[in-house]
């Protein structure tokens, strides 16, 4: 035990040591190219590394050089926990790809002022900035895809108004994950009249007979699939052969990756799922692979992981995070390294338009982003996407929003009854 | 030449039954214990107290727990991260709904809820044996997990199921630094663990161990079979129950039901494999190998400029390869090469 102890200290004392790039911009990437989700980690964190690199060959942010270090975290809670506590000290961001992780670091980012970043996962009522000021659920959350997707459902029947009667069944991964939307779907349903069914599939859900069964029982006339990792493949292989009409199922967004689709073959063509990215070829994507892999500098090995679903999430995570920079350099000083506070202050002041995005080579890649205190999300809207049998395309040409104040009243109650357990005074940072 | 017990005579009873009978050994855990206690929050960095040491100290104790029960009373279990699960929702409920609860008895309080889960799904090992009973305690394991994730009053209504653990402060004194969580858990653990030692010593531990040994026989020569098991279900969950709710309390913070998943339990299991089983020694070691050889594995690769996509998997080869190199050299764990050693260096350097 001393042996490892002493070990340790050494090594702790290396990292400390370390610490020389004093003027670049440090990136801690929790990774992982391992575990269960290794192949969403690759493309995902391979995105933020070429865009950085992109960033980078164009000059850097304003002159400011970016650089990263990558930690394995194998999708681990506590590896997570170590590698963010280990690679902090420099950081101003974080961004972990992990609910796990997102919950153990929660407490942490906000006593480090290290802000993180939860693209589409994590805590919805994070987006109220004056109880959580350090974390930013951009783009969209559970709850405001939930509220979409009952839109969604509603133009589908022909108008909001002939969603009564309607039965939708919520088939869900029977965890914190699945649990989530809840709220906000028992609302839509007694706030629109339809039937809302909720059959849970235990993780990690590769038999899903007497689930599919018992959707065929109910017959509802939508199906929400609230699924991850292995469970959508096999949920949509389970659904083809108990021939309930793929039409009518509607996936989360983390059912909607090639990862998820390609082993279910035939099966899961026409599949329709939500999207906080529109698919498609983007001038970024054509600078990536015309800048940074022609010279060999990409980081992935398999070039037509560049520009699937995961890795253009990855690109909106660091097109963000640089335009957060951007952001908060024109405050608090061009070409200055930025700390977490100011980083902070960036992300809570984003404002990326229709046209900004354009400039960026990311056109209508993710909707329009304008973040405040109030809201540390920003948008909230999403698109509806299908899989063709062999790529992702947008099928809604507009983003989709629900019902925002229904989404903003529940948020408003969570994050208060979270502040009363932490004994926190929600407020505005400046 | 150094560590030699010759001229240390025993002239009373209290002398000989003392935990470490060697003066070397005592010398040794003194100043171990020194360097935990005193130097350690002076001198290590947060980084290391708070991502390493807390959770190998919090893991340790669940190891201790999951060895008292089955390197001890020979029941194999896979629910020890049941057991831990209960402790911190049961913990967080006892701070939250009852006005003024001490932090320390909540932990206690959720300790003994988790014993008394224990109690109760420890009743079939009163019919099944070994590897049987390792599959009928996988019940627990889901059946908590899905209750905790299904009655939302366990997580105070919580959209999600997730629980975030209160600040802790004793006596007016908040625990929110790293250096004095990184305290209060090493006390507590060190308190744990000696009760763990003496209570192996003594009356109760030899009938764990006579059952554990032979059933049959230990019923033969008076032991009350029932009686014995469940205590020892009842202690092992109490030790888990306890770490269950500091690693909610002392290290995640939020937590949600699935942080305590099976491939929790099953890491304690391998823990208490690797470390040696029956051994308040073993879990410690076991815990230290698996919690922190992959981290020291990490730092190597860095240390040696290998890419990142290369040393992530190289990484868990390597750790793979370790654990099988330990098992051959000594099926009975980290703790007997360790006495082992002790042994050869008691007849340094003149073996016969």
């Amino acid at each position: 035990m001393k042996l490892f102890t002493s070990l340790l200290l050494s090594a702790a004392l290396l990292t400390s040591s370390s610490l020389s790039w004093a003027e670049d911009q440090y990136v801690p990437l929790l990774s992982y190219r391992v575990g269960p989700y290794g192949s969403n980690g690759i493309s995902f964190f391979g995105a933020m590394i070429d865009y950085m690199t992109l960033v980078n060959m164009n000059g850097g942010v304003n002159g400011v050089k970016l650089t990263w270090e990558e930690c394995e975290t194998e999708y681990n809670p506590s590896r997570g926990v170590e590698c963010y506590e280990r690679l902090k000290g420099k950081a101003a961001i974080v961004e972990p790809l992990s609910t796990g992780i997102a919950y153990g670091i929660l407490d942490r980012v906000s006593k480090d002022k290290v802000p993180m970043t939860t693209l589409g996962y994590g805590r919805s009522d994070a987006a109220n900035g004056k109880v959580f000021p350090y974390v930013f659920p951009l783009v969209s959350s559970y709850w405001s895809q939930a509220a979409a997707m009952v839109v969604y459902l509603g133009e589908k029947a022909g108008g909001m108004d002939k969603l009564k009667g309607k039965k939708i069944v919520h088939l869900y991964h029977d965890s914190a994950y699945g649990k989530e939307p809840l709220p906000v779907l028992e609302a839509e349903a007694a706030k629109w009249g339809f039937d809302l069914v909720k059959i849970p599939i235990t993780p990690p859900g590769n038999e899903q007979q007497s689930q599919w069964l018992q959707v065929r029982q109910a017959n509802p006339d939508y199906v929400i699939m609230w699924t991850f990792g292995v469970m959508s493949a096999v949920g949509l292989k389970t659904a083809q052969r108990n021939g309930f009409p793929r039409d009518k199922i509607l996936g989360v967004w983390w059912a909607g990756s090639e990862e998820d689709t390609e082993p279910a073959g035939e099966a899961a063509k026409g599949f329709q799922t939500m999207s906080f990215t529109t698919p498609g070829e983007f001038p970024v994507l054509d600078d990536i692979r015309s800048k940074v892999y022609k010279n060999g500098k990409g980081a992935l090995k398999e070039l037509d992981r560049v520009g699937n679903v995961m890795y253009m999430r990855g690109i909106v995570a660091s097109v963000l995070m640089v335009e957060a920079m951007r952001n908060a350099q024109a405050k608090y000083g061009k070409g200055k390294v930025l700390n977490g506070e100011q980083m902070r202050w960036g992300l809570e002041n984003l404002n990326v338009d229709r046209a900004r995005q354009k400039e960026l080579g990311v056109e209508d890649m993710f909707p329009p982003v304008k973040t405040s205190c109030n809201d540390h999300e920003g948008s909230g809207a999403v698109k509806v996407v299908q899989w063709d049998g062999k790529q992702w395309v947008a099928i809604s040409k507009n983003w989709l929003s629900g019902d925002k104040a229904l989404v903003r009243k529940l948020l408003e109650d969570s994050s208060a009854a979270y502040a009363k357990e932490k004994g926190i005074t929600p407020a505005c940072m400046k | 030449m150094l560590y030699r017990e010759a001229g240390q005579f025993k002239s009373t009873y209290a002398a000989d039954g003392q935990i470490f009978p060697i003066r070397q050994d005592r010398i040794a855990i003194a100043l171990l214990l020194t360097l935990a206690f005193v130097l350690m929050p002076l001198l290590a960095t947060p980084y290391l107290l708070s991502a390493i040491l807390i959770p190998f100290l919090i893991l340790s104790l669940a190891a201790l727990g999951q060895n008292i029960l089955t390197g001890y009373a020979g029941q194999l279990s896979l629910g020890s991260a049941a057991f831990m699960a209960v402790g911190a929702f049961c913990s967080y409920n006892f701070v939250a709904r009852v006005p003024d609860m001490p932090i320390l008895g909540a932990f206690i309080l959720g300790g003994l809820c988790a014993a008394a889960v224990g109690i109760v799904f420890g009743l079939p090992s009163l019919r099944v044996r070994g590897f049987y009973l390792a599959a009928s305690t996988l019940a627990t394991q889901f059946f908590v997990v899905w209750a905790l994730t299904k009655i939302r009053w366990f997580s105070n209504y919580s959209s999600s199921g997730v629980i975030t653990a209160q600040d802790i402060k004793i006596f007016g004194y908040g625990f929110d630094t790293p250096p004095a969580k990184y305290l209060l858990v090493l006390a507590i653990v060190c308190v744990l663990a000696l009760i763990a030692k003496n209570l192996v010593r003594s009356n109760i531990g030899r009938c764990w161990m006579a059952v554990r040994d032979m059933d049959v026989a230990a019923e033969v020569i008076g032991i009350r079979l029932m009686h014995t098991k469940l205590l020892a279900f009842a202690v092992s969950s109490f030790y888990c129950g306890v770490a269950g709710a500091l690693y909610a309390y002392a290290y995640l913070g939020t937590v949600e039901p699935e942080a305590y998943s099976l491939d929790l339990s099953f890491r304690i299991l391998f823990m208490v494999i690797i470390g040696g089983l029956g051994s308040v020694l073993g879990s410690f070691l076991g815990a230290a190998f698996i919690v922190l050889l992959p981290i020291v594995l990490n730092y190597l690769a860095h240390i040696l400029q290998i890419s990142t996509a290369v040393a992530s998997n190289l990484e868990l080869m390597v750790f793979g390869a370790l654990i099988i190199f330990f098992l051959i050299v000594e099926p009975h764990g980290l703790a007997r090469l360790w006495q082992i050693a002790k042994e050869k260096l008691r007849l340094w350097p003149f073996p016969h």
